[in-house]
């Protein structure tokens, strides 16, 4: 029997593709939005995230995400290094600045002063450049979308010059550092040189970043931070997370995706549900018959969840196919959406999401199909 | 009645109404009818007076208010909603006056419908239809789709479909109404020749005085009840 439904189903074109296509419409936004939505809100902890060596990150008690930062004494430093279970640690200047080009083009940077000696904190992918070279003076490191964003279209060249809030600054190095959440470009320099150039007052350390000591984990060493100095200390992976909450909880960020997202599933509810409806109502008939001639109502069901199970999956393939196309070609970098992607765990939500849409839109033409009485077979 | 002719269908007394207070509908008032087996009856009578609702309680698809309908000896108010379904599948094969075909599937897989609801094979039941297609003269027609076909053509597949499961019972409502006056005789021809076999029953409801001819017995009906049963003697071959 499983052949007549389809076959009922399949010879409908018109509404099987209106069908698939509610389905895919849905499955399309729900992934594209969602994927951004993961993608943005994983952003905004990419400077967490990146330093991978550090597995603490130290900061003023106050500080509530990786954006807002007051700095600490340096004394602290030596007070950090000092406390039990710390492997090592390592100074984090971070602050935002203006950078200009010489032929006058203005944008906003994310500069990240990193330790002199160790360079902890400089992007691992370095595509042109020495990390030594950053010894040099007024030698800093720029990211590539942010070069790109600098000089347009010109091929990536070394000795640039660009001005840092005043300061003369030479590239030295190229990286690819992860988009950062704040700003279009991401610069590295040498904390001293750092410091120097974008003077913040009495204090500069923002952040201490430790590690914690074989047989340690980074959790317990951070408690052991906290009580020791009174500082905020959070293992990397919690300082992401609170940082995340913070865009969550303060930002109109999950909202707005969230509506595109809860439209999405009423849409493919409304267009799937409206169209199987009519489906249904054209093939009453049919079904009748089918009832009529002995098909008991638990057969019948079976019929009408396997149209809409096929009209599920196959509006699920091509959603999914046209999100995943999307974030293959909008997300290569150096573009604005790059390191965007659509995460296995955000298509599997969906799946679920589809199922229930099918089966929320199929609702009422099942009961239709249930209620139905045999006998109208014989009416004319 | 002779030997070979046991009792198919014995109604009793049976009422169905529809609605309820002032709307209410006696559609059966009370129906005593009896139909042997290894004949063909045709039900008769004005428009309204019950007769499809009749046949619908026989065939297991109304419940009555009232009264007994006992097929081939088993009492239909003692089945459950399960059992008449089963029923339903193999003991009757249907004739619409629409036809009621499945528009996307062939004549050959809408006539093997009934076989595939019993759970056969696919092979098997698209075989025995297309058998039973060959004799009803639509052996060229096997493959194509009930809206390429004439109305004659349709009811064939309609009646392929009623009989490829080899019911005891086969009821038709109006099965000549959609049809000329040509191929109305055929299907009636062919209805006779197909279905009449030892210990089964066709039941016919028709307006149709131009197949009468094909009747073993007629019961005319009136405002819910049966008024008389006519046996015929000649009924054509
Ligand atoms: N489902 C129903 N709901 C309400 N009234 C009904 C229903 N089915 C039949 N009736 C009424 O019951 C009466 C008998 O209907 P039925 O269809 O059995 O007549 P019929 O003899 O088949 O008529 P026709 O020759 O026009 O087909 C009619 O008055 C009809 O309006
Ligand atoms: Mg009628």
């Amino acid at each position: 029997m499983a052949v007549v439904a389809l076959r009922m189903l399949f010879g409908d074109r018109a509404k099987y593709f209106g069908l698939v296509l509610g389905v895919a419409f849905a499955t399309l936004l729900v992934t594209q939005q969602g994927g951004m939505f993961v993608g943005l809100m994983t952003r905004t902890a990419s400077v967490i995230a990146d330093i991978r060596e550090a597995d603490i990150w130290v900061m003023d008690p106050q500080a509530k995400y990786v954006d807002t930062v007051r700095a600490m004494r340096d004394t602290e430093l030596p007070r950090v290094r000092g406390v039990e279970g710390v492997a090592w640690a390592v100074p984090l200047f971070k602050t935002s600045a203006p950078v200009k080009t010489l032929d006058g083009r203005i944008d906003n940077a994310m500069v990240l002063g990193v330790d002199d000696a160790s360079l902890i904190g400089l992007p691992r992918i370095i595509l042109l450049g020495r990390p030594e070279d950053l010894r040099r003076p007024d030698a800093i490191a720029i990211d590539q979308a942010g070069y790109i964003r600098l000089w347009p279209g010109e091929p990536l060249r070394l000795g640039r010059e660009l001005e840092l809030n005043d300061h003369r600054a030479v590239i030295v190095a190229i990286t690819q550092a992860s988009p950062a959440f704040s700003a279009n470009i991401v610069i590295h320099a040498p904390y001293s040189r750092a410091v120097t150039f974008l003077p913040q007052g009495r204090n500069t350390l923002s952040f201490v970043l430790a590690r914690a000591a074989p047989g340690h984990t980074p959790g317990e060493v951070a408690k052991a931070i906290s009580a020791r100095t009174g500082l905020q200390a959070l293992s990397s992976a919690d300082f992401r997370w609170k940082t995340i909450a913070f865009y969550l909880a303060n930002t109109g960020i999950p909202i707005s995706f969230g509506l595109v997202i809860v439209l999405g599933v009423f849409v493919g509810i409304a267009v799937v549900g409206l169209t199987f409806n009519t489906f249904v109502a054209e093939n009453i008939r049919q079904y009748g018959a089918l009832k009529a001639m002995g098909l008991s109502d638990l057969r019948l069901t079976g019929l009408v969840l396997l149209q809409g199970a096929v009209v599920g999956l196959v509006g699920y393939g091509i959603g999914l196919g046209l999100a995943a196309m999307f974030f293959n070609f909008a997300t290569q970098p150096p573009g604005a959406l790059r390191g965007f992607n659509l995460p296995w765990w955000v298509a599997a939500g969906d799946a679920g999401l589809t199922a229930l849409i099918v089966l929320l839109a199929m609702f009422a033409s099942l009961r239709r199909v249930l209620v139905l009485d045999p006998a109208i077979v014989f009416r004319s | 009645m002779s030997a070979a002719q046991a009792l198919a269908v014995d109604c009793r007394d049976v009422v169905k109404g529809f609605g309820s207070g002032e709307a209410r509908v006696m559609a059966l008032r009370g129906v005593t009818l009896q139909v042997n087996t290894g004949e063909m009856t045709l039900l008769v009578g004005p428009s309204g007076c019950g007769k499809t609702t009749l046949i619908s309680a026989i065939a297991g698809m109304l419940t009555p208010d009232s009264g007994g309908i006992r097929v081939f000896g088993e009492d239909l108010e003692r089945m459950s909603r399960r059992k008449l379904t089963a029923f339903r599948a193999g003991t009757v094969g249907f004739v619409f006056q629409q036809f009621n075909l499945l528009p996307a599937l062939t004549c050959v897989e809408n006539a093997s419908i009934p076989l595939r609801v019993l759970g056969r094979p696919a092979g098997e039941a698209n075989r025995r239809a297309a058998e039973l297609l060959d004799r009803l003269g639509m052996a060229q027609h096997r493959d194509r789709f009930p809206g390429d076909l004439s109305g004659g053509q349709q009811q064939r597949v309609a009646i392929a479909r009623a009989l490829v499961h080899d019911p005891r019972l086969v009821v038709c409502d109006e099965p000549t109404a959609s049809l000329d006056a040509a191929n109305g005789q055929a299907a009636m021809a062919l209805l006779r020749e197909l279905a009449m076999k030892d210990g089964r029953a066709v039941i016919v409801v028709t307006h149709d005085e131009r197949i009468y001819r094909f009747a073993d017995r007629i019961a005319h009906m009136a405002d819910g009840h049966i008024e008389n049963v006519s046996d015929l003697e000649t009924a054509a071959a």
